[in-house]
């Protein structure tokens, strides 16, 4: 089987330090390992720079891409499934997202390149797959009050 | 300051409300009206109906929430409040549609912005749908009722600086721009009526005709989700409805089951043609769920040299409807002109790219000011919207598909907007494409506009006012329901929403649904209150 021979020869990802504070509904270990690679490439120039606030913030952002999923309708959470398995499973991640080592190993150009060729894929499914990666991980950040300084965003005004 | 909180008054005082998350038997009803969604159609036809003294349900899938929940954060709004975490999507993903699932519906986190139906598409509809009696004199009494019943007038304070540079650009260009009318009343000018109004100025669904119902001795039944209608010969029997769990995802075991003696389906312009496709309604011409129509939108962001903070102040001001007005509304496609509030979660999500290029506009923020551009689709035969589709679940998906025609106003929008935003003094002009850059004069923007490839996922379009789908008109071969709302087929269904509009109307749509539902949903009331077996209480 085509399947086994993939997984046969995976370097498989390690998995990523998590927030305790967040019990994951949607994201398994592999799907985690996916969204703490991307998200620093995604989020280049907006995360902190200090390296141990830079890491804390990824954790953050892979929490609440979890968060976000969950409360999309099922049909879109497997939706969402399918896309990790696609970038999961190291045949198609090799094929489709040409990346060809574990994302956790994965290098910055690597998926820096990925994202580029799906962002101007041809093939619209890829488009859409970027898009909901783009989507997610950019939420995720911006809705944390964490990125709003680097922004000038105030936050909220008092009202009460 | 403790703002008041006209829902957590009510509970206190006994309204009859339930959860569908807290239920923990299954719950029958019987009513002599029932509502399936609370939004604009909704909630006015539940003040409607309840005033003729008709006991009244109301079936909402959202949550009920009010300003005591409302803290103006992103990161709780949208999954709260919204349909899909405010990114529901065309079934090929490329339009990104902005619509509310709370109590109050849209109106709950609409920007306020408030218009008639504009004259040239009710004569549209006159001409090509059989709506005799919708001109502007025959619906002018329902819409001043409305606007005094939601205290719906002239913005009164200073546009935004987001808003400013609009009008400021176009005057410049000869473009006139008008000032929007607003259903406010007290409004603090925060900005943040996108995430539920925190101080109840907002005269939305939920603060007015959903609490004047309640007190009337409505029942309103949250985090319920309408399954389908029963029907038996020309009638409906029943509604069948799932208990959610708290997310509003997932099913719990439970059924919500309402009879009544006339049905209401006001769940949206997605949601009411779903509703009617899953519960089997006859269909003999197939115009359920077709001519769905979303005034796509495309955006336009600018650097200005000074401070625009969109994020501030009413989010809606000021207009224009230049493109809509100087030209045959059947020939090429129209626009509107407005501005969106920028918002963190919203503001990235809508710019292209990643990494350093995004991290830097969005650095950007407080002096980036965007202009939208909102297409009138739906009035030729180059543009006949979408349709609403029925997943393996049972869920509705919308596959509208974009045409040339509405690929080519998108593009015409562009090259307006960045030539009112050179002119208001933008230093840089972003037209939002995955393909596109910066450009720091108007002739570069306008040769790389002319260019941009106007394709699906590369070019943002986005979506807030989704219409049509269960058309009205005279003719059943080209509509679902008759001119008055009421089902073609069963005698005892009607549409009270955006669902029923046979085109798109070229004007931002909560209004619109306002006055023609009051108009239907009054000539309803007269009809069941007249009728044996109506509650004692007759109407004052």
């Amino acid at each position: 089987m085509v399947a086994g021979v993939g997984y046969g020869l995976a370097t498989h990802d390690s998995v990523p330090p998590a927030d305790p504070a967040h019990t994951f509904v949607v994201l398994d270990d592999e799907g985690r390992a996916i969204v703490a690679a991307i998200a620093p490439i995604m989020l280049a120039g907006a995360l902190p720079d200090d390296a141990p606030a830079h890491d804390a913030a990824v954790v953050q952002v892979v929490a609440g891409f979890d968060t976000a999923v969950a409360a999309l309708p099922l049909a879109v959470q497997d939706e969402v499934r399918q896309l990790f398995s696609l970038l999961g499973f190291p045949l198609t991640r090799a094929l489709a997202a040409g990346v060809t080592t574990s994302w956790s190993s994965a290098s910055a150009d690597q998926i820096a390149g990925f994202l580029r060729r799906w962002q101007f894929s041809s093939n619209a499914l890829l488009r859409s797959g970027y898009q909901a990666l783009h989507q997610l991980i950019l939420a995720s950040w911006y809705a944390n009050p964490l990125s709003w300084r680097r922004i000038g965003y105030p936050g909220p005004p008092a009202v009460k | 300051m403790m703002i008041p909180d006209p829902i957590a008054a009510g509970l206190a005082a006994g309204w009859k409300t339930l959860d569908g998350a807290r239920i923990d038997d299954d719950v029958h009803l019987d009513c002599d009206v029932v509502i399936v969604g609370t939004g604009a159609g909704g909630g006015t036809a539940a003040e409607v109906l309840s005033g003729a003294g008709l006991r009244v349900v109301m079936v909402e899938e959202g949550p009920l929430r009010s300003s005591r929940d409302f803290h103006m954060l992103e990161s709780q709004a949208y999954p709260q409040l919204y349909q899909e975490s405010a990114g529901r999507k065309t079934k090929d993903k490329a339009i990104n549609i902005l619509q509310g699932r709370c109590v109050g519906g849209s109106t709950t986190v609409n920007w306020t912005t408030s218009f008639r139906t504009p004259p040239a598409t009710l004569a549209y509809w006159q001409k090509h749908f059989g709506l005799a009696d919708y001109s502007v004199d025959a619906l002018a009494p329902w819409f001043a009722a409305m606007e005094k019943r939601l205290h719906i007038h002239r913005w009164e304070k200073p546009p935004n600086e987001n808003n400013a540079v609009l009008r400021r650009g176009a005057e410049k260009l000869g473009i006139a721009t008008e000032v929007i009318h607003r259903n406010v009343d007290g409004c603090w000018n925060l900005g943040y009526c996108g995430m539920g109004c925190p101080t109840n100025a907002k005269q939305s669904m939920l603060v007015t005709t959903i609490p004047a119902a309640l007190e009337r001795d409505a029942t309103l039944v949250s985090g319920a989700r309408a399954e389908r209608f029963l029907l038996s010969g020309d009638k409906v029997t029943g509604l069948e409805c799932t208990a959610l769990d708290a997310l509003g995802v997932a099913a719990r075991p439970y059924k919500v089951t309402v009879t009544a003696r006339h049905y209401i389906a006001s769940a949206g312009a997605i949601g009411s043609p779903a509703l009617l496709l899953r519960s089997g309604v006859p269909d003999p011409n197939g115009t359920l769920g077709k001519r769905t129509f979303l005034h796509p939108v495309c955006v336009s962001g600018a650097t200005m040299p000074h401070a625009v903070d969109g994020f501030s102040g009413a989010p809606q001001s000021i207009y224009s409807d230049h493109f809509l007005e100087t030209q045959p509304i059947d020939g090429p496609i129209g626009f509107k002109l407005e501005v969106p509030p920028l918002h963190p979660v919203l503001a990235a999500t809508t710019l292209c790219g990643f990494g350093d290029r995004h991290a830097e506009e969005m650095k950007d923020l407080p002096v980036t000011q965007v202009v939208i551009a909102l297409m009138r689709d739906g009035f030729t035969e180059q543009s006949v919207g979408g349709a609403v589709e029925l997943r393996n679940d049972g869920t509705p998906v919308l596959d509208y598909p974009i045409t040339p025609y509405v690929w080519d106003g998108l593009r015409r929008g562009l090259d307006v907007m960045a030539q009112i935003q050179f002119a208001a003094g933008a230093t840089a002009v972003l037209p939002v494409h995955e393909d596109a850059a910066a450009y720091s004069s108007l002739a570069q923007a306008q040769a790389a506009i002319a260019t941009l490839p106007m394709e699906s996922l590369r070019m943002r379009v986005v979506s807030a006012h989704v219409m049509g789908g269960c058309a009205m008109g005279a003719d059943e071969k080209t509509s679902v329901v008759r001119p008055d709302g009421r089902h073609h087929h069963l005698e005892n269904l009607s549409v009270f929403d955006g669902s029923v509009f046979p085109t798109s109307l070229g004007a931002n749509p909560q209004l619109s649904i306002y006055g023609i539902t009051a108009r239907n949903a009054s000539r309803l009331a007269k009809e069941l209150a007249a009728r044996p077996g109506a509650a004692a209480s007759a109407p004052p």
